[in-house]
Parts: structure tokens; sequence; C-alpha cells
């Protein structure tokens, strides 16, 4: 029962939250649709926090997905052991990067005023959440190691599963704890994703890298006024 | 042959005072928010000084504006290649410590304070972080302190001088000083714009005035360091750029900006250009020393035939033409060559454009006697207190001739002015000075009279915003009333 509830309700309650909250804001107050950055108030530390945060959580996040999104490719790759071993120490040397990023930046928030002043409640939830979720996922590299591996095998299958609404829980019910949590934290975090800063993760320069260099709009249609003669 | 119109500038810095009331005027409509303390879309810098942010044309530092790679135009800072692998720090990014940390007093402590020998005082307190704070600098720190060793000696334009001229200038006999009055340029190449990720900022096609779009506006904050100006500033309380709107729901209203309807000095004029955007690119991209005069001719005569056909043909209404016509910017830029550019060579063809003083008063001192009796007429000018080549960084990309030319005109007009009305100069040598400087009688005339006697018509001819006919081809005209200005259709929270 509670199985169910953790591994199947609370992962569509995040979805749907995820998507109908995400997608009501980005129509409904793209004023808000970033994050509210902080180097302005403070420049050296920022760096030292944003730099290894961001490039370690997006390494940690493409090999996630790529153990969703192609688990056989993985599962080939892992064959070899030196390769497996190659996976393991990239992704927990991305893991700990992530840490030492966002230990900056909880530091740099506590310690200068300045900072108080543009972090709010919610900023605090999720710098926790997140915390609490890099810790798991760096205790589970440690203790139950190869994640690669079973994640490939195990949990991907699971999430497919989800996504195909079919929900299979026997993939995720016989795993240790510490994964169990780390699964749980995820969803939060997801679920939580919609209401915070996060939001500024699906923003996407779109026409930035085609578009001509300059931007002109116009008020009025130049074709409809102009001469016939 | 693209024809547009463009809302364009002429501040005379001889006529400026220093008086900041421009400042005022924009900080109390636009900038007395939470997050915007800190910003004057408007300020005044005393030259020599290190402006505000400090020493912001010192590009070294700060990367802003465009550059010449191997002849092709690029951001210096914040181009694709540059904006991309920095996405998540921007090394190029000022922070509030270039600015100042804005602050205010916290005078409820002259009524709280408990009875004692001394009298109470309101302490200074961040506006940031509400904490007691030693104020270190401000906006208009340097304010008058030309010749001062901690300010002056380091603005980045003294760079270029020699060492004697530097030496010369800040000789306690020979210190003087000038004001710069500063705005967004509403450039026709700007830097923001061709910066911005998101395409927030854009240029308005109808009058060029450049704005950012609060909707889509989504933080990358490369806009702030590509402007080589330092006019897009960063809110930190909402987290999005903003920058000088131009007092546009003024405009469109035919009120000139806050800042020119309340200058003291009546320096500034303001009336737009019709130019040739099909060359933005081609001008912007010429060798330095032709910057000037490059975009000058990017700038269309408007009582050129040819010119007004391409403009009515690209949907330029008569009014705005007409008003194009009358324009003084049009008179101080391109008729008399008066007017230049600030820092032509971050090559965004900024169009505000400035008439370089000739104060203080011309007169060297030798000794005990006061003198200027030379057999040249245009002396005094090459002698100024002011180097010429010091001038010559700010308003000629280094080049004197430009700023020279400009000058030896208003030199010329003030000896045709001072033959007819005090008539200690004898009319050959006001006619010769006139000559010398490139200028006929009638043009003396008129010079003399938009510098000195321009009536507020004079000084802003506004072209007609058609909103009316722009906004019925979105929504019903009744529909839209009351609601031109900056508000938001919600209001600016943040999640």
């Amino acid at each position: 029962m509670l199985d169910t509830l953790l591994f199947v309700v609370l992962p569509y309650v995040a979805l749907v939250l995820f998507f109908l909250v995400g997608i009501a804001r980005y129509r409904n107050r793209p004023f808000s649709v970033s994050s509210l950055s902080s180097q302005f108030l403070e420049n050296k530390k920022h760096f030292w926090s944003t730099v290894p945060f961001h490039y370690g959580i997006l390494g940690v996040l493409a090999i996630h997905l790529a153990g969703l999104l192609i688990p056989d490719v993985i599962l080939t790759w892992n064959a070899a052991p030196a390769r497996l071993l190659f996976l393991e120490i990239t992704g927990l040397a991305l893991g700990i990067i992530t840490l030492i990023g966002l230990f900056n930046s909880i530091m740099r928030r506590i310690r200068l005023p300045r900072m108080a002043v543009v972090t709010n409640k919610s900023d605090w939830v999720l710098l926790t959440l997140l915390m609490v979720q890099i810790i798991l996922g760096i205790l589970v590299s440690i203790y139950n190691g190869w994640g690669s591996s079973w994640f490939a095998s195990s949990a991907s299958p699971w999430l497919w599963s989800l996504f195909t609404l079919s929900p299979d829980i026997s993939y995720v019910a016989a795993m240790p704890i510490l994964v169990k949590l780390h699964i749980i934290n995820a969803w939060l975090i997801l679920g939580y994703f919609p209401f915070t800063r996060l939001i500024h993760v699906l923003v996407i320069p779109n026409p930035y890298l085609w578009r001509k260099t300059q931007v002109v709009m116009w008020h009025r249609d130049r074709k409809s006024v102009r001469l016939k003669d | 042959m693209e024809v547009r119109s463009q809302i364009a500038m002429t501040f005379h810095l001889d006529k400026c005072i220093g008086c900041h009331t421009c400042s005022i005027a924009c900080k109390n409509i636009w900038t007395d928010r939470k997050g915007t303390e800190y910003m004057w879309w408007n300020n005044v810098e005393t030259k020599p000084g290190t402006g505000y942010p400090t020493r912001w044309e010192d590009q070294t530092n700060y990367n802003g504006g465009w550059e010449l790679q191997n002849g092709k135009l690029q951001l210096k800072s914040t181009s694709r290649s540059k904006i991309i692998p920095n996405i998540f720090h921007n090394p190029s990014m000022p922070t509030m410590d270039d600015y100042y940390e804005p602050w205010t007093y916290k005078y409820q402590e002259l009524f709280d304070a408990p009875e004692g020998d001394d009298q109470p005082t309101a302490r200074p307190i961040s506006m940031v972080t509400g904490e007691y704070i030693d104020i270190e600098a401000g906006p208009n720190w340097d304010d008058d302190l030309s010749g001062s060793p901690v300010y002056a000696e380091n603005d980045p334009n003294l760079d270029a001088l020699s060492a004697d001229v530097r030496k010369q200038m800040f000789e306690i006999q020979r210190l003087s000083f000038f004001y710069l009055p500063r705005m967004c340029n509403h450039c026709l190449n700007p830097a923001c714009v061709a910066s911005c990720p998101s395409g927030a900022l854009y240029k308005r096609g109808e009058d060029g005035i450049v704005l950012v779009n609060q909707q889509r506006c989504r933080a990358w904050r490369s806009c702030i360091a590509a402007c080589p100006y330092k006019k897009v500033y960063f809110n930190w309380s909402t987290g999005k750029s903003e920058k000088c709107i131009l007092c546009y729901p003024r405009l469109e209203t035919k009120q000139p900006p806050a800042c020119h309807h309340s200058c003291v000095g009546r320096i500034r004029y303001l009336g737009n250009v019709l130019y040739d955007a099909s060359r933005i690119e081609e001008v912007a991209s010429v060798p330095k020393d032709q910057l000037i005069e490059a975009q000058r001719s990017l700038i269309l005569d408007p009582n050129d035939p040819e010119v007004i056909k391409a403009a009515k043909e690209n949907g330029i209404p008569d009014g705005v033409i007409t008003s194009a016509q009358e324009s003084p910017v049009y008179e101080f830029v391109k008729s008399w060559k008066l007017a230049v550019p600030l820092h032509a060579e971050f090559r965004t063809l900024p169009m505000l454009f400035y008439v370089p003083p000739l104060s203080p008063v011309m007169s060297g001192s030798d000794g005990e006697i006061t003198s200027n009796e030379t057999e040249d007429l245009f002396h005094d000018i090459k002698e100024s207190r002011v180097p010429i080549q010091y001038m010559a960084e700010i308003l000629g990309t280094g080049a004197t001739a430009p700023v020279e030319y400009a000058l030896r005109k208003q030199f010329a007009v003030r000896m045709y002015r001072r033959q007819l009305t005090v008539g200690d100069v004898d009319e050959a040598t006001a006619d010769r000075a006139l000559f010398e400087a490139d200028c006929s009688r009638e043009e003396a005339e008129a010079i003399y009279r938009l510098t000195s006697l321009a009536k507020y018509e004079d000084r802003f001819v506004i072209p007609p915003a058609q909103r009316e006919q722009a906004i019925e081809m979105i929504k019903d005209p009744l529909e839209h009333k009351q609601s031109v200005g900056f508000g938001f259709s919600s209001p600016p929270m943040r999640v």
C-alpha cells in the first residue's frame, strides 16, 4: 500500500503538477519564468557555487536520462568492467562536483547579508531538497554500486511502466532503502519544480542561435500603408 | 534604400551646468522602485572623471560593445560563441560595487534616540540589506572633482594622452572640467539587442526606441555586459533588465522625455531623423577613423525628393517626414556638423549626439597677464584648457578633426555675434573666422538662434506616434484607452 502511494501515486501527482502548473505559469505569468540571478550582488563566490553546481548536475542528469532512454546501450557499454568502472567513477565525480557547488551556494546565501535579501523560503526548501537528493545520490553510488547497470535494468522499466500508464512497482519494491529515498525525493522535487525558481531550467533561447542580429518590431503593418502608385 | 525614422537627440555640452535636474526627473518617474534604487537611467558625469559605473569607458575591463574581428563586426564579449560557454557565470558582468550600494538614512533615530549630551544623528543604511553602511561611492561621487588624483586621474580617456599633456591638465592654474550628461543612446546598432538570448530587447520600428520586454526577459543578463555605455541595468529584486524607455508614454503624447523637459540649461534637443537601415552593418564596420563621417552619411536628407519617395514607400507617414524636416538634431548633426556621437568607436551607432564644449573661457594666464592675442584666430582652441586630444578621445574616436571642426565653428559664431552686439570685433575678422570655420553668415545666425534663443517647440520636434493607427490593427481602440504605459497587466510578482 505504502509502496503504491510512493511509487505510483506520488509520481503521477508530481508529473501532473509539473506539466499543469508549469504550462499555466509560462502562459499566465511569463514575467516570473526565470531564476533570480544574484551575480550582480556578489561575483566571486558566485563563480565557485554556480559553475560547479550547474555543470555537475547537467552531467548527472544526462547519465540518468541515458539510463532511461537508451538502457540497452548503457548495458552493452557496461559489459566490459573497465567501461563500467569508468562510468561509475565519472558519475560519482560529477555528483561530488555538484555537491561542492551546492554547498558553496548554500554557504554564500547563509553568510552574505546581501544574499538574504534575494533568498526566500521557497529557495531554502528547494536548496534543502536538492542537498538531500545529492547526498542520497552519492551515498547510493557508494553503498549500492554499479548504478548505471541496475538503473538501466530495473529503474528504467519501472519509469517506462509509469509513462505507459501501466504502473508496475515490482521493479522498485525490492530496492534498498537509500535508493527508495532517492527516488521519492526526486518526485518531490519534480512536483515542487514549477512552483520554484527551478522553472528557469525550461527556458530555451529558442530563436537566438539563428535569428538576425538585430530585433526590430513594428506596430503597424508597413505593407498595408505603402503607397500604391 | 530602406528608409526608417529614428528619434535622435543632441546635447549641447557648452550649456550644461551640471545641476543633475535631468537625473532627478528621471529617477522620480522611473527608478524609485525596489531593485532600481542604484539605477540612474540618466546621469551626469564630470569629465575628466571616472563616471558611473566607475571607469565604464574602459572596455578592456567591461568588454562591452562591438569590435572588428578580421573585418567582421562581432560583439566583444556577448556573441553567441562567448555567451553560451559562460552561460552560468559571465565574467564580464558588472556588479553592484562597480556602480554603488544605494543608501538612505535612519531618520527615525533622530526621534527615538535617548536623551544625551550629543545631537542624535541619522546614520546611513543600505537600501539593499537595510544594515548600517559606510558610504564609499555614489552615482556622482567625483562630481566637480577634476584634478583629483583619486578620481579624475583614473579617467580611462587620459590613457591616450602624452605625459606632458596629462601633467598640464592637472596643473592647478589650468584645471578645468565639463559635464557629460548620459542616457541610453537608442543606438542604430544596439549591442544589447543583438546579445539578448531571449530576444526580449527590441528596437521599435517606427521611432527606434530600444526597449526590454519584461515578460520575455529571462535574466540572461547579456545586455548588461553588452552595452558599452552601461545603460542597461539589472533589477536585483525582479531579476530582469531595465533601461531608459525614452519616456515613450510621454513621446507618444507629444511631450519630450522628462530629462529633456526638465533641463535647466536647455541643452537638450530632440527630433527624428530619417536614415537608411540597409546600410547599418556596413557603416558599423568601417575603420575607426571613418566612423563619425560614415554615421553622418547614414542619416538622410529629409528634403531630398528621392528620400521622401523612399520613405513613403516604406510606410513612413507624412507627419513623420515633416517632423524630420524640422528636426533640430538634423541641423546640429548633419547640416552644421556641430554634434558628434559619444565614443563612436564602440560601433553601436548611438543616436545621441554631443556638441563639444567650448568653455571654459579661452584665455591663458602668463604670469600676471591674461591675454589671448595672436594672429591665429583659432589659437585658443588648440591651446584649450581641456586639451583637444582629451576631447577627441571622448567624442572623436581619438581623432581631433571632428571635435576641432565643431569648436572652430562655435568660436566663429561667437565672434560673429560679438561683432554684431558688442562691436569690439571688426567685421573682417568675424567674416574671416566664419570662412575658416566653414560657416556662412546665415548658418551662424541659425546656429546662434537654435543655441541661444530656441523655444520649447524648436528644441523638441516630436513626430506623431500614430498609435491610433497601430492599435487599430490589434484591438478595438476604445479597449486600448487608458492602457498605454509601462504598467503590467498583472502584478510583477515573482513566484
